[in-house]
């Protein structure tokens, strides 16, 4: 079981699930999900379940920590005069932070020593190597147990939830083991927090006729992209990347487009068929795009792209750094002669950075991937400070900041800037990266395009046909959901045999242009990897 | 209340704040909007505001921000 598009998961493990869930009587519904889940982690990960355990068990003790921390303030505070309460909350929010300080060292003491140990250690080696030191330390490999930088954020917002008071501490494992494992999110998220899936995992309902369809709908629209478009593109885009500059600016043009599509063909159909999958046991998921291609800024980009992870990173990095004493004191001092746009946006602007060095890593340890995270800090943090002159450029010359031209334009330049960054994304090191979007500039030509070398790259004509089809299909339901239309209800209202004609089309379309089998080798999932 | 009011009326002028219970949700207001607000309403009210706050409950509407604008007064 490679991933959730692939034939084991689709036809034989998730059948089975639905058949075990649904045949158990409500009660042990839950239990039938979490084997499931674990079931699901032991099939990828084997013997690195173990992990998994330990971050739930620990993240259950150390939550009923915090939580009676907070009963003994209560407690106190209740039965206290009003002069010392003060002193209580502050004693009390001391020794509940030592716990938080002891779970988050533990996650992330995991989190760091399987993911960024080997990264560390060569980068101390090279400066060694460039002092003339020897020996060089010996560099640490670690087999990465599936999703561990996922539930690694879960479990970090639970007790940072647990902590804040936000949400209580979880009284019975199994449902806290649940969040940490369900199964369709283990891989490549959503990142979703515990309040918003304890109830609705614990609750065992019947799969009805109604979820089961829209779940299946969603996973059918998740292969599309999947299997159709981001699978096909696979061996175009490898070529181009794995020779980096042997081509032409044109083709790493190509390149550019073909990987954004990939990525986003790959990604955003896996979170189809992890919301349907998460739909037919009646679970709503949290969304992890809402058309993000129709952004018209950077900001905008990324509260569109990767949601779970933009509001993680938001309420659990952004705002305790930016509202920290010392920022707060900056946005105070700087109010009167920075004013309030420009005062705020400077404790912003050190948040941001915060946010998009840990966001650059958290995809990957490697420079690549931190010259990622900077490239979108220096975009956003420039697209904000120039907002008010922009503006008032605009409003001199008389521009229409919403007329269609316009926004097209914008959605059109934040499209090819997030490439951009795709390409370092992609890119093999932060130098191939950088030059490939150098060589795009620098050594423009069609000539690869006229002379035929782009059908030779690993995908002919016919294969950019029935990626322009695919990609126009989805392009079109993007639309109609832009404009509010609920297509899924829509084609419910339909009369039966034109519902049935849709469904046939859709799975004849996956069965027939998918690209699987012999001779096709379908891309991994690129965020199971992280 | 009517100071707050004041506060968000100069800070977003075309905005019904006395009937717009999405401030968040509805994304009318951003997060560095929201650094903004809470440096003015800490300086007004004279209170602090914690980083635990800062959640669409408490400021998705004027009312919500003056529930929690009372209570923190009353635990200072």
């Amino acid at each position: 079981m490679t991933s959730y598009c692939s034939f084991p998961f689709l036809f034989l493990f998730l059948p089975a699930v639905i058949a075990v869930y649904q045949l158990m009587p409500e009660k042990k519904r839950p239990y039938v999900l979490l084997v499931a889940s674990y079931l699901f982690f032991w099939l990828i990960s084997g013997k690195l379940l173990v992990f998994l355990l330990f971050t739930t068990a620990s993240i259950y003790s150390i939550g009923k920590r915090l939580d009676r921390e907070g009963e003994k303030k209560d407690a106190l505070l209740k039965t206290a005069p009003r002069e010392e309460k003060k002193a209580i909350r502050q004693l009390c929010q001391k020794n509940q932070r030592r716990w938080l300080a002891l779970g988050i060292f533990l996650q992330l003491g995991i989190l760091l020593t399987i993911k960024y140990s080997g990264f560390f250690v060569e980068n101390i080696n090279q400066l060694l190597k460039w002092q003339q030191i020897e020996p060089l330390i010996k560099v640490p490999q670690f087999v990465m147990p599936i999703g561990i930088s996922f539930y690694t954020l879960q479990a970090f917002s639970y007790l940072t939830d647990v902590y804040r008071g936000v949400t209580k501490a979880e009284p019975k494992l199994s449902r806290l083991a649940l969040y940490m494992s369900f199964f369709p999110g283990l891989m490549e998220g959503p990142i979703c927090r515990y309040r918003d899936m304890a109830d609705q995992l614990s609750a065992g309902g019947k799969i009805t006729y109604h979820q089961l369809t829209y779940g299946v709908q969603r996973i059918l629209y998740g292969m599309i992209k999947k299997v159709v478009i981001a699978d096909r593109l696979n061996p175009l885009v490898q070529e181009l990347f794995d020779s980096g500059t042997a081509y032409d600016g044109g083709l790493m043009f190509v390149a550019l487009f073909a990987f954004t599509c990939q990525e986003y063909m790959e990604f955003s159909g896996t979170m189809d068929v992890v919301i349907g999958t998460a739909q037919i046991f009646g679970i709503k998921m949290a969304e992890n795009f809402e058309r993000p291609f129709f952004s018209r800024t950077i900001s905008e980009f990324w509260r569109r792209w990767h949601i779970t992870l933009g509001t993680w990173f938001k309420d659990y990095i952004f705002y305790p750094v930016s509202m920290a004493g010392p920022m707060k004191k900056l946005t105070k001092n700087t109010r009167k002669s920075l004013g309030s746009y420009y005062s705020p946006l400077l404790a912003g602007t050190v948040a941001l950075f915060c946010v998009w060095s840990l966001n650059g890593l958290w995809h990957g340890a490697g420079w690549n991937y931190i010259g990622f995270g900077m490239f979108h800090f220096v975009l956003i943090a420039l697209g904000n400070f120039v907002e008010p002159p922009v503006a008032w450029a605009a409003r001199k010359i008389g521009l229409q900041r919403e007329c269609f031209p316009w926004r097209l334009f914008q959605m059109l330049r934040t499209a090819f800037l997030v490439g951009m960054g795709e390409v370092i994304f992609r890119a093999s090191s932060l130098q191939q990266g950088l030059q490939m979007l150098k060589t795009m500039f620098t050594s423009f030509s069609l000539s690869s395009v006229k002379d035929g070398t782009l059908f030779a790259l690993g995908i002919d004509r016919h294969d950019f046909l029935i990626t322009a089809v695919a990609l126009c299909l989805v392009l079109t339901v993007s639309i109609l959901q832009e404009r509010g239309i609920k297509i899924r209800d829509y084609i419910a209202a339909q009369k039966t045999p034109v519902r049935w004609l849709i469904y046939y089309g859709a799975v004849l379309f996956v069965v027939v242009f998918g690209a699987y089998g012999n001779g096709y080798l379908p891309i991994d999932p690129i965020y199971a990897g992280f | 209340m009517e100071e707050l009011m004041d506060i968000l009326q100069e800070f977003e002028p075309g905005v019904d704040f006395e009937h717009c219970t999405d401030l968040i949700d509805g994304k009318i207001l951003n997060s560095l909007e929201i650094l903004s607000l809470v440096a003015e309403i800490e300086d007004v009210f004279d209170i602090t505001i914690p980083t635990v706050e800062i959640a669409p409950d408490n400021f998705n509407s004027a009312q919500a921000m003056w529930n929690m604008i009372c209570r923190l007064q009353e635990e200072e």
